[in-house]
């Protein structure tokens, strides 16, 4: 059938079941919106483009759909950097489509030209950049492929636009012509029965599971090899949610604001079994230092991250979801003696006795940050999806709010990016409707998408926003103040805005809350007003997220 | 000592080195089969880049399938760890296969053009070296010629030593290709 390249891009986008996607126009990609006009597909018009890019990633992080965005040429590309990294680090299936200057004028410096493929080119999965129309329907297909295959991540597809008017002949793609990409899934036999021994013959075992096992869905999985012994289990910042917290084997998030019982299990385990997780310099601490006594089975789809940082003894390349079906099978079949575990235990009860995470509470009306994470688990039920901004908040939510299903915390983990929260939230809902999506935020965090509050508004995306307002970059105040002297540098509140205001301008709902004793019944407020609303939390000034390893310290130094 | 970051941790170039990961200690000669197609060197001297390491050489040509090219590149593997970025090589979607080849099953050349001063009086001492060389003379001006040498990177530098004295006005390197011993594909 013979349509215009814009219109193939629409068939495409349909035969990959794509039924939403985040953009905003610009003078480079005005046919492919010429085409979404009737393609029936909803297109979410976001207020500036990383707030599209985030969207489509918190999009992606619900439904474990491929997320797509599309921007225009120059300033609209390069305002999707940072989406783009963001998810390259996060192993995030998302597609960029984003328009380009005429043929032309490529290399001339034309009107909103970038060079979107260079400058994104560290950033990607892969990206194409298109030099005929007809490649045009093949490209987005391999793009979703890959996207979505593998360990996922971001793929851009550049189209100039004089290309992308072209009348072409289109016919659905259903094969993908990558000879170079052949993303090893099914795992080595012989090395899953080696780990299977090996978890056998632990004494101190300690699975440690992270964004892989979500993006693999593979919780099912994991759970049963955890439950087919008495085995203690930690998920980084990524995986939470793939074992349901809490747990009587649930040892809590490790790492640099982990909790101590998950921290000293990996330092004195004799044997780590980590999957889809790749031991990041905020789970290990000191490098050289990290788990001097373990053993390490290392399971990932991605070859490139085992060994990088800790060498593995018990190599396995597979998807998450197979391999641990096997292993689970494999060390069921052993009928290990399950009381090897008993003494390892007692080790662990003691920690998680001595070790509680706690605070104190305040004794006034003052809401302290972590009670705050409890009102909202209160408020909610837990049952919300929960999308989290970066800093303080982001660890108080990740240790005090027990996730029990993967996909249910949604925040930036790998590239730390402040102004995720708003627009990942905004996706998360989009993707999911049927669902309570509420977005834990920082005043500082906040403000970096606030405009997308406009897009929820005129979209009628309900977002409920919980600002946790201390006045301060939370996390670097907290670091001048333990590392720095207390020099506060450029940290403070100068005339932060009025958010409740803010809010109504945006045609949200807006509401403050200063006092704990109606918190609880503030946020329900806030869940049950319809449409978005940002509740502005003032919480204790100066709190730090403890415990916590000092940066370069090693994990069984934790303070605090 | 911390990370960079924190106040009491400035970092000693000592430490620095040591933070670098492992090294081989010798020449890698790395043969990367890639499909043809625009951007494909850029993405993998990205990989390189990203790093800080150095790449020493590097060739691209066609191979018997015009789908198909073939890079050869050779890094100092005493100055880098280069097991990760051949990991990380691994993954390019346009990157079909790589060897790092082992220097003694190996087969590798590299052709350099030389431009040496060669008045009459030092022209026959040139052109002597050159026979010794089996260097091949391929243009000749009133007052010097360019020699064509093909060989290991050992004799072109080895030649290069020997005209030096003359007066080399200028060279130019392709970098090694390499293609493994025996039946087996490279």
């Amino acid at each position: 059938m013979r349509m215009r390249a814009v219109d193939a891009v629409m068939e495409c986008l349909k035969a990959e079941g794509v039924d939403v996607v985040f953009g905003l126009p610009g003078g480079a990609n005005i046919p492919t919106y010429d085409a979404l006009h009737d393609a029936g597909i909803r297109h979410v018009l976001v207020r500036h483009e990383a707030g599209g890019g985030h969207a489509a990633e918190g999009y992606a992080k619900a439904t474990g759909k491929v997320g797509v965005c599309l921007a225009t040429s120059g300033p609209g590309a390069t305002n999707v950097v940072t989406p783009i990294q963001d998810a390259m680090m996060d192993s995030v299936p998302t597609v960029f489509i984003t328009g380009q200057v005429r043929t032309d004028l490529l290399g001339t410096d034309g009107f909103q030209e970038a060079d979107v493929l260079g400058i994104t080119m560290p950033a990607v999965k892969h990206s194409f950049m298109i030099q005929h129309p007809l490649e045009i329907p093949r490209a987005l297909h391999e793009a979703f492929y890959l996207a979505r295959t593998g360990r996922p991540g971001p793929v851009v597809v550049d189209i100039p636009t004089d290309l992308s008017r072209a009348d072409i002949p289109y016919e659905p793609i259903n094969d993908v012509r990558l000879p170079g990409y052949q993303p090893t899934t099914e795992g080595n036999a012989k090395q899953i029965r080696q780990a299977a021994k090996a978890l056998a013959a632990s004494r101190r075992p300690v699975l440690y599971a992270g964004g892989g096992v979500v993006n693999a869905n593979a919780s099912a999985e994991l759970i049963e090899l955890v439950t087919s012994d008495n085995f203690p289990i930690t998920c980084t910042l990524m995986g939470l949610g793939a074992f349901p917290a809490p747990h009587d084997q649930w040892l809590g998030m490790p790492g640099m604001h982990g909790t101590r019982t998950a921290n000293y299990a990996m330092d004195e385990a004799d044997l780590i079994c980590a999957i889809g997780a790749r031991f990041d310099d905020r789970v290990t601490g000191k490098l050289s230092e990290f788990a001097p006594r373990a053993k390490f089975i290392h399971i990932d789809v991605d070859p490139a991250e085992i060994s990088k940082n800790v060498p593995a003894h018990i190599p396995i390349v597979g998807d998450a979801r197979n391999v641990l079906a096997k292993l689970a099978a494999e060390y069921r079949a052993l009928q290990a003696d399950s009381g090897r575990l008993d003494e390892w235990w007692q080790r662990i009860r003691a920690w998680q006795e001595r070790y509680p995470l706690r605070y104190d509470d305040s004794e006034t009306a003052e809401i302290k940050p972590q009670y705050m994470i409890e009102a909202l688990l209160e408020a909610t039920g837990g049952d919300c999806i929960l999308a989290s901004d970066i800093g303080q908040h982001q660890m108080w939510a990740a240790q005090y709010f027990p996730f029990k299903r993967p996909r249910q915390w949604i925040n930036s983990g790998g590239l730390g990016t402040m102004g995720f929260g708003l627009p990942a939230a905004m996706g998360a809902k989009a993707g999911c409707p049927d669902q309570v999506v509420a977005c834990i935020t920082g005043d500082g965090s906040f403000q970096m998408n606030i405009q997308e509050l406009a897009t929820c508004a005129e979209e009628e995306i309900e977002v409920k926003v919980f600002i946790m307002n201390n006045g301060y970059l939370g996390m670097v105040r907290q670091w001048q103040e333990l590392f720095w002297d207390r020099r506060y540098s450029h940290v403070a509140r100068g005339r932060w805005p009025d958010f409740a205001k803010v809010a109504e301008g945006f045609g949200c709902v807006g509401m403050r809350c200063t006092d704990k004793n109606t918190l609880v019944a503030d946020m329900r407020e806030a869940l049950e007003t319809p449409g978005t609303v940002v509740v502005d939390v003032a919480v204790t000034e100066e709190e730090n997220v403890y415990p916590m390893i000092a940066p370069g310290a090693a994990a069984r130094d934790m303070k605090g | 000592m911390g990370e960079p970051g924190t106040k009491q941790d400035v970092l000693s170039l000592e430490e620095l080195e040591a933070a670098g990961g492992m090294r081989t200690g010798r020449k890698h000669v790395l043969s990367i089969l890639v499909e043809n197609k625009p951007g494909v060197l850029t993405r993998i001297a990205g990989l390189f880049a990203r790093r800080g390491f150095n790449i020493d050489t590097l060739t691209v040509g066609p191979t018997d399938d015009d789908q198909l090219s073939r890079i050869t590149l050779t890094v100092d593997g005493a100055l880098h760890p280069i097991d990760q970025v051949t990991k990380q090589l691994h993954k390019l979607v346009n990157v079909l296969k790589i060897r790092d080849l082992e220097p003694a099953d190996t087969v590798a050349r590299e052709l350099a053009l030389f431009k040496v001063a060669a008045d009459g009086s030092q022209r026959a001492e040139v052109m002597q070296i050159c026979e010794i060389f089996r260097a091949k003379v391929v243009d000749v001006a009133r007052r010097s010629i360019i020699v064509e040498v093909t060989g290991t990177t050992d004799k072109v530098e080895a030649f290069e030593r020997m005209v030096r004295p003359f007066g080399l006005v200028e060279m130019m390197r392709t970098g090694e290709i390499a293609i493994s011993r025996g039946r087996g594909e490279t």
